[in-house]
């Protein structure tokens, strides 16, 4: 989801009894809950595993600045305005925090950016996908955030102890932002005409690609079972998927809007709905930096970064200026 | 209608408007993280700020206008701010030399008006003086911390000095709306925050190791609304573009 396609480093998972004395004594930790603290020891790739995750969490958040941040300057009242900046200025936030947690492992952010801007590392497939209209704002809010409170709420418990405090407060904001979302969306549901087609068009664009925030299908995904045994990961892609179409089939006929999916129907027998599978080639072209916006969001971050430079060495150059003046002055 | 307070007022929330709309351009390209949240800070404020003397403005005039109807419906000739705030925001160095020679007259200005003889404005400037104080501190920082910082960050903000230099004078231009309001106790006269505004500019320069340009021509027109730069134009169409191209919709 934000941190999607993780690829696990482990070969396989391993039983407790194939374990080395340190290696099980930490699974056993882990398998009893408790927490695994920066200083602690852990297994290398569990460590590079969580780097990858965090990292691509926390690139995530910073690239989905740009497709909301692209309606700042157009919203529609000074209220709509205020809201929309302080969730985009949150999503800064929580960058920051889930940098700071990668940092404790071990990585710098100044690291983790260079590989963002060369496209080392990846962020969601969900931010290279346009926003069009006002509507996108709530769609999403109301779909992107959903999907990733769908994925953040279970990862409040998961076995790094940084990733799991940062995400118990990224959790209640992004709440708040997935009813924001829903409440543009209720405005424009129940707008005018072409409000009301303007909200229709959002959940026609952003309905596949919310799906796909999850990741592929769990019979495709390879890399789950290690990740899940080291309570990095918390549920498995098709879970999480069923949950959030449960959740939000039924939100959208509130709103009176249509989910574009003819086969969308109740199944009584699971609990769930029975919906279409988005088109994985899709996902697989975003990913591979093919989506309608990747050359776009990584300019927009490459072009903050470079033109930012003088920015940084003359914040730091002012620093060391000032320190060293301290120095002579205590002498 | 109180048509000198009415004018006031807008000259208050078309400054924090346009500033606020401009600073908020950042949002997702500041140099670095907490500088973009920073940033979106200071908008967030200006925005708050606008909602309090727009809708004040709206009230006085009492044609039923709001806050949201005095921003999003107004063309440039209606606009009442300091031409300076609604240049392009250029480099991130411009920016906030911008936001400080601003906050430097905007702090003296709302510890002013926090004694007006009108207590709704007192009131607003209260709350805002606040926001402002800490917007001053933080741009007065950065200024001096890239005036002083490399060969390079120093001539980017010796450049930005030069060019915003002959606009600042508009902030202490005085006309007879602010006569008016300096003789009914409302607010101060510009001209009286000169001094306090140079002490404070003076010894940041100093610090910023920036040289003050000298002359003291200034652009004027914004604030009375005779003339406006070529840029508000263009913001206003990015801005107002809802609001316009689906007349009466609630949003």
């Amino acid at each position: 989801m934000y941190a999607q396609m993780v690829k696990s480093t482990g070969q396989g998972v391993k039983s407790l009894d194939e374990m080395d004395p340190q290696e099980r004594a930490f699974q056993e930790r882990i398998n009893r809950d408790e927490k695994i603290e920066p200083k602690d020891w852990m297994p290398a790739a569990y460590r590079k595993n969580l780097i990858r995750q965090i990292g691509q969490h926390a690139h995530s958040e910073i690239v989905g600045q740009l497709p909301e941040g692209n309606w700042i300057t157009r919203a529609p009242t000074l209220e709509r305005k205020a809201i929309l900046l302080a969730k985009v200025q949150d999503e800064a936030g929580h960058g920051l925090y889930l940098y700071c947690a990668a940092e404790t492992l071990g990585v710098s952010r100044d690291e983790l950016t260079e590989d963002l801007l060369s496209g080392k590392m990846k962020y969601s497939s969900i931010f290279n996908y346009p926003t069009l209209t006002w509507a996108d704002m709530g769609a999403v809010g109301w779909l992107v955030d959903g999907a990733a409170i769908m994925n953040q709420v279970p990862l409040q418990r998961t076995s790094f102890g940084p990733y799991a405090r940062a995400m118990v407060r990224i959790c209640k904001e992004e709440s708040f932002h997935q009813r924001q979302g829903y409440d543009i969306m209720m405005k424009m549901a129940n707008g005018s005409d072409a409000q009301k087609r303007m909200a229709q068009d959002a959940l026609n664009r952003f309905w596949y690609p919310s799906l796909m925030m999850f990741g592929p299908s769990d019979k495709d995904s390879v890399h789950s079972a290690q990740s899940m045994a080291w309570k990095i990961k918390m549920n498995t892609n098709d879970e999480l998927r069923q949950k959030f179409v449960d959740q939000t089939v039924p939100q959208a006929e509130y709103l009176g809007l249509t989910v574009p999916d003819p086969d969308i129907a109740w199944n009584e027998e699971k609990g769930g709905y029975d919906f279409t599978e988005p088109d994985w080639s899709e996902f697989f072209d975003v990913i591979k930096g093919n989506g309608p916006c990747n050359v776009e969001r990584l300019a927009a971050r490459n072009k903050a970064w470079d033109e930012g430079r003088w920015v940084r060495d003359a914040l730091l150059a002012h620093g060391e200026k000032r320190r060293a003046a301290r120095v002579v002055a205590a002498e | 209608m109180d048509d000198t307070l009415f004018e006031f007022l807008l000259r208050q929330g078309d400054n924090t408007l346009v500033l606020g709309h401009r600073v908020s351009e950042w949002c997702g390209h500041a140099p670095v993280l907490e500088e973009d949240i920073a940033l979106a800070n200071t908008a967030l404020d200006l925005i708050g700020q606008t909602r309090m003397w727009l809708g004040y403005a709206g009230e006085v005039e009492g044609k039923g206008r709001s806050a949201d109807d005095l921003a999003y419906l107004r063309d440039a000739w209606d606009f009442r701010n300091l031409l300076m705030l609604e240049r392009p925001n250029g480099d991130f160095g411009h920016t906030l030399l911008r936001q400080f020679l601003f906050d430097a007259f905007q702090v003296p200005h709302l510890k002013a008006l926090e004694d007006s003889s009108d207590p709704r404005i007192a009131e607003i400037a209260a709350k805002s003086v606040k926001e402002a104080t800490y917007h001053l501190e933080r741009s007065r920082e950065t200024v001096i911390a890239l005036g002083d910082g490399t060969g390079e960050s120093h001539a980017r903000m010796q450049a930005a000095l030069d060019l915003l230099w002959p606009y600042v004078g508009e902030m202490f231009l005085s006309d007879e709306v602010d006569t008016d309001m300096a003789q009914r106790g409302i607010a101060p006269d510009p001209a009286s925050l000169r001094q306090t505004w140079d002490k404070t500019v003076t010894q940041a320069l100093t610090d910023a190791t920036l040289e003050r340009p000298e002359g003291d021509f200034t652009h004027r027109g914004g604030k009375t609304g005779e003339m406006h730069t070529e840029h508000l134009g263009h913001m206003l169409a990015t801005m107002q573009f809802l609001q316009r191209a689906y007349p009466g919709a609630t949003w």
